[in-house]
């Protein structure tokens, strides 16, 4: 009698697992699907716009005339500034923390707080700092600068932190190496630490710099435009980003621009997928090395 | 003369460390490396400096009060007569975020389980670079899968539904946070010791109740942390909830409505022309702020759930 009710609750037990393991793999299976779904659905609207008309066309009052060239040419100048702004002062404040600082130290225990804290800030509180700061307070107006500048500190924990990663990995024997031959410590940083962690380093670069060139939030407040006639040009012009260009087609009624804006979905996304390739790839050599 | 202080500062300055031209510059280069890690401590007290005061300006207005902001439901602060009452900003800001996760925990938790417990090397890794793509995606592409794509098919089911609606928003923030929540519990469920789950599998339980009765149990710390942080980006999410849920501030519980987030409200105001210096204008910090404090505070929570987590599972 009791085994039959073991054997009963055993195989009501099994069942259950069974159907735990289907649960788990559809739940996996409807995200990858509903992913495929609206991709293939931004695909179809938006590649027939994908000509070079579309490419090298500017603002306008007709979609099918419109491009996206201020976008493109508004993204590579605010990314090239974001750049030059985060990366030297990422690296060196990871140098810092990973190679110089006292751990035990209360400062280093606040910094390191403060970097993981920073780096969850909604990007928008970001956007009225670089308002009030670069537009307001340094009177750099509503620009590329400022505009750069303003993502620059925005990825900034994210390259302080993957950066630390990278420096964190090299050997400590190679470091006591350089140091035991004599070299400074600075010596040891600049000629041994720093060629070593660079795949590292460089592999976050890409993947922060993949963050900025898709953040809208920050450069809406510190105010992008989004009729433009012309390429910017300098520092101090006005700006336009692709995503921008693509919240602004987005949110106008005509269907036209919808489409446009699939299309620059399409460039936008096309180039987030190559520049995290070419991450994945760097990283996959550097572990090959090592 | 010969007493050892005497020999040593002697001693000191013939073969001591010298204060030549490169020793400076090493000095001088190591203060740099610590001015930019500093850097990010000014950037927190920027931040909090610029809100805090702007903030202040705000309350001392006169059209404004405290209690007027904290307690009344009514937020028309462009209007020929404003009223600031921030409440239905924290409305939608509420729904958007406790309705993605609603979405998003099951289905990232099962997602996490599978990896954890069930999948092969092989199938992680194509899944987790997916993943990794998801979390890459730009918000505001799903801002406008929500609008064009999202609200449509809801539309075709429940035909009450606007064409900005918070549920809409609701599921694209959902996707959003999905990969947060998916490689956090991942990592939580891979804590916890082999030696557990195998001790009751040995026993004679099936896997499922070892991840019901144990994994789930040693990870749950873990699961509520990345619970927090889904909820605190969910809560700063802004293209996406901008162009799905609309920019209608209303204290509405119905998903069906248009509502306005606190991050969307930033926005509209961010591209409107409100005079700059204006008490009107100045809500976009009083928002900020508490934008600010809020997600502030959930990542505190989650941090220190972390540590509980870590503390457990060595």
């Amino acid at each position: 009698m009791s085994a039959i009710s073991f054997q009963m609750t055993s195989k009501k037990r099994k069942l259950k697992d069974q159907l735990f393991k289907w649960v788990c793999v559809s739940s996996i299976v409807f995200v990858l699907l509903l992913l495929a779904a609206l991709l293939f659905g931004v695909a179809k609207d938006g590649l027939p716009r994908l000509n070079s008309q579309f490419l090298q066309g500017f603002s306008s009052r007709k979609p099918e005339v419109a491009g996206i060239k201020a976008g493109i040419i508004g993204t590579l100048w605010v990314i090239t500034i974001t750049i030059i702004a985060a990366f030297p002062v990422g690296v060196a404040a990871a140098i810092y923390l990973e190679e110089f600082a006292n751990r035990r130290s209360k400062l280093y225990g606040l910094i390191q707080l403060n970097i993981a804290n920073l780096s969850a800030v909604p990007s928008i509180v970001f956007g009225i700092l670089g308002l009030s700061l670069f537009v307001g307070a340094l009177n750099l107006g509503r620009s590329i600068l400022s505009a750069g500048l303003t993502m620059a500190l925005l990825i900034l924990p994210l390259i302080i932190i993957v950066s630390q990663e990278a420096i964190k990995a090299i050997p400590v024997g190679i470091r006591e190496t350089s140091l035991a031959l004599g070299a400074t410590p600075l010596q040891t940083v600049f000629k041994q630490i720093l060629p070593n962690a660079l795949p590292g380093i460089i592999t976050g670069l890409i993947l922060a710099m993949s963050r900025a060139i898709g953040e809208t939030a920050p450069l809406i407040v510190v105010g992008a435009v989004t009729v433009v006639f012309n390429p910017p040009a300098g520092l101090h012009d006005k700006f336009v980003v692709l995503p921008i260009q693509i919240f602004d087609w987005s949110s106008r009624p005509q269907r036209g621009f919808h489409e446009n804006a699939a299309g620059a979905i399409i460039v936008l996304l096309g180039t987030l997928i190559v520049l995290n390739s070419l991450a994945v790839v760097i990283r996959a050599r550097h572990q090959r090395k090592v | 003369m010969s007493s050892v202080g005497a020999n040593y500062s002697e001693t000191r300055a013939r073969f001591g460390p010298r204060k030549t031209f490169f020793r400076r510059l090493e000095t001088l280069i190591k203060f740099l490396f610590f001015l930019s890690a500093f850097f990010s401590v000014i950037i927190t007290v920027g931040i909090t400096f610029i809100l805090l005061k702007e903030t202040i300006a705000f309350f001392q207005s006169p059209e404004v009060t405290l209690r007027e902001f904290f307690t009344t439901t009514d937020w028309s602060p462009t209007f020929a007569n404003p009223k600031f009452g921030v409440l239905p900003l924290v409305n939608g800001t509420l729904i958007i975020a406790i309705g993605s996760l609603l979405i998003a925990t099951p289905i990232g938790l099962l997602t996490a389980i599978y990896l954890s417990q069930y999948a092969s090397p092989r199938a992680r890794n194509i899944i987790k670079p997916i993943l990794e793509l998801l979390a890459g995606i730009p918000t505001v592409v799903y801002g406008f899968l929500g609008l064009f794509y999202v609200t449509p098919i809801l539309q075709r089911f429940f035909p009450t539904v606007e064409v900005f609606n918070a549920a809409s928003g609701c599921i694209v923030v959902a996707v959003m946070v999905l990969p947060l929540i998916t490689t956090l519990c991942d990592d939580a469920f891979s804590a916890v010791p082999k030696s557990m789950g195998e001790g009751a599998l040995a026993l004679g339980s099936t896997k499922f109740e070892v991840i019901q009765k144990i994994k789930f149990r040693a990870a749950l710390s873990g699961i509520a942390a990345s619970i927090i942080l889904a909820m605190s980006r969910a809560i700063g999410e802004t293209m996406a909830v901008t162009l799905a849920a609309g920019q209608s501030p209303k204290m509405t519980l119905n998903p069906a409505e248009s509502i306005q987030t606190m991050t969307a409200y930033i926005v509209q105001i961010s591209k409107g022309d409100t005079p700059v210096g204006s008490t009107s204008y100045l809500t976009l910090y009083a928002v900020g702020f508490v934008l600010f404090v809020i997600t502030m505070t959930l990542n505190i929570i989650a941090k220190k759930l972390v540590l509980r987590f870590r503390i457990l599972s060595v």
